[in-house]
């Protein structure tokens, strides 16, 4: 009789044991989060069951917000418009760290060996490093292109060997910032062209594009041979023809590589621009919609999804990238801002601020899978870009 | 100059008077219409608070030593050699006093 209750409480521990063992063990491969821009907030998603498991507010002015994630793909650091780097763990659904490291930011980017978050910053124009444990200041890289002129910092992107490159908005350079020694860093410095306004890391960490606003071309740099200098490709792309006026900057990444070309999205003109990835010669145009914003290609490669400027951002266009020929319009709902594939991508997620809703299609049909409810979506980020160069 | 002409004038003036408070409030639907382009549209690059980003802010104690009809005609007619597009599709010179108005008193949520 004793060792049948002995026996059973022990079977009820082991029990317990395994109840408890199983809700806190769990991968963060699938999960991600949704910007809620408006409200300070954000949503933690997970993309097998399509759905969204926390949030988490008192982020500030998410405005513009982005997200990179911990080499484990457990932490988020969220990059605010105010300045606000905010550190959430996914696991725990909480906010770990926050600091205010500037006046106005933009965005930032982390290390190869996944130490060391940057940040980039409008005011006071320039890059900051911190320790991705800690979030403590490590080094301050002003962006000073003449004698007390700083510039703002756009594209920010990291590239092997603990280096980041990123491009002068006011100062119209490329510059590489060398983290290897964290308090140290060392800098080098490349001419652009006029106020270049997003940059990419191709996928292989290679080549540095950076978009230029104030004229028609892109800057490359060969980060494997930088002793080359930038040039210039895609140049004068507009052939002179007036610009359409531009109602809201494109975003350029390392998305934009598929194929073995460069999907890039044209200045003041309804056109994606397709460059061979190897010659960097123009191969094509697609003409689409609207201006894009966001063209990014899905993780095979396949397809490339493209959303627009207001006024033409309740559109989403899809191209085949074999074909090179549009091969699907969409209306997901109004003011599409962001999208973001599923690792292997046979969903993409679409934010609709408008609609307070985020929209959940398959790639392969376009059909709609299933939506959730957000406030003022903005940017969806998956944990998948942990591990990708140039994020 | 003849009377009538004078007269002209004054009338013209008083009609421009009458016409210029009641053309500058939009409707209230409109209003809120406005204010949602402006934080979220103008806000791609000046910020939904519109404490700037790629444009500059535009804030009560940014714009107050700049004259409104400038301001007004950059929203209209953009800025030509910037970022800043012009705006004429979406709204009317009216809409654009208005919105100056609301941004050099702080622009309401």
């Amino acid at each position: 009789m004793r060792v049948a209750v002995r026996l059973l409480w022990l079977m009820a521990a082991a029990l317990l044991l395994a109840a408890c063992a199983g809700a806190a063990l769990r991968g963060t491969g699938d999960l991600g989060l949704v910007i809620e821009r408006a409200s300070g907030h954000v949503t933690l998603v997970n993309t097998s069951s399509r759905s969204a498991y926390a949030r988490i507010g008192g982020l500030g002015d998410l405005s513009h917000a982005s997200v990179v994630y911990s080499r484990d793909a457990r932490y988020a650091y969220v990059f605010g418009r105010d300045g606000g780097l905010s550190k959430i763990d996914l696991l725990e659904a909480r906010l770990v760290k926050r600091v205010i490291q500037s006046g106005n930011a933009i965005g930032g980017s982390i290390s190869q060996d996944g130490r060391i978050v940057v940040a980039q910053n409008y005011t006071p124009g320039g890059i900051k490093a911190f320790d991705a444990e800690t979030l403590e200041l490590l080094a301050e890289v002003p962006a000073e292109y003449a004698p007390g002129q700083f510039s703002k910092v756009v594209g920010l992107a990291d590239v092997p060997g603990n280096k980041f490159a990123y491009a002068l908005f006011d100062g119209g350079e490329i510059r590489v910032t060398d983290f290897s020694d964290p308090k140290r860093p060392t800098t080098q410095r490349y001419p652009a062209g006029r106020q270049p306004y997003d940059g990419l890391v191709t996928p292989d960490g290679r080549h540095y594009l950076a978009g230029l606003f104030g004229e028609d071309g892109v800057a490359l740099l060969d980060l494997w041979q930088p002793e080359k200098g930038s040039r210039r490709i895609l140049d004068k792309y507009g052939k002179g023809e007036e610009k359409l006026p531009v109602f809201k900057m494109p975003h350029l990444r390392g998305w934009s590589v598929a194929a073995g070309r460069a999907w890039l999205p044209a200045i003041g003109r309804n056109e994606v621009l397709v460059v061979d990835a190897s010659t960097w010669k123009e191969t094509a145009r697609v003409a689409v919609k609207g201006q894009p914003v966001f063209v990014m290609a899905s993780p095979d490669g396949r397809q490339v999804w493209v959303n627009f400027a207001f006024p033409d951002n309740g559109w989403v266009q899809v191209i085949d990238t074999l074909s090179g020929q549009v091969v699907q319009t969409l209306q997901p709902g109004k003011a599409v801002l962001h999208m973001e594939f599923t690792p292997r991508g046979e969903a993409v997620w679409i934010s609709a601020r408008d609609d307070n809703r985020v929209l959940i299609y398959d790639t392969r049909n376009y059909r709609e899978l299933g939506s959730l409810p957000a406030e003022a979506p903005s940017g969806i980020f998956f944990t998948s870009r942990a591990a990708r160069i140039g994020f | 100059m003849s009377n009538s002409g004078i007269a002209g004038r004054v009338v013209a003036a008083l009609l421009l008077a009458c016409a210029m408070p009641a053309a500058a409030e939009p409707a209230p639907a409109r209003q809120k219409e406005l204010i949602h382009m402006v934080r979220q549209d103008c806000g791609s690059c000046h910020g939904l608070t519109l404490q700037g980003g790629l444009g500059p802010a535009l804030l009560p104690q940014t714009l107050a030593d700049k004259p409104a009809e400038g301001l007004v005609a950059t929203i209209v007619h953009g800025r030509p050699g910037t970022a800043m597009p012009p705006w004429h599709r979406f709204l009317a010179e009216e809409e654009a006093q208005w919105i100056v108005t609301r941004l050099m008193e702080g622009f309401p949520k």
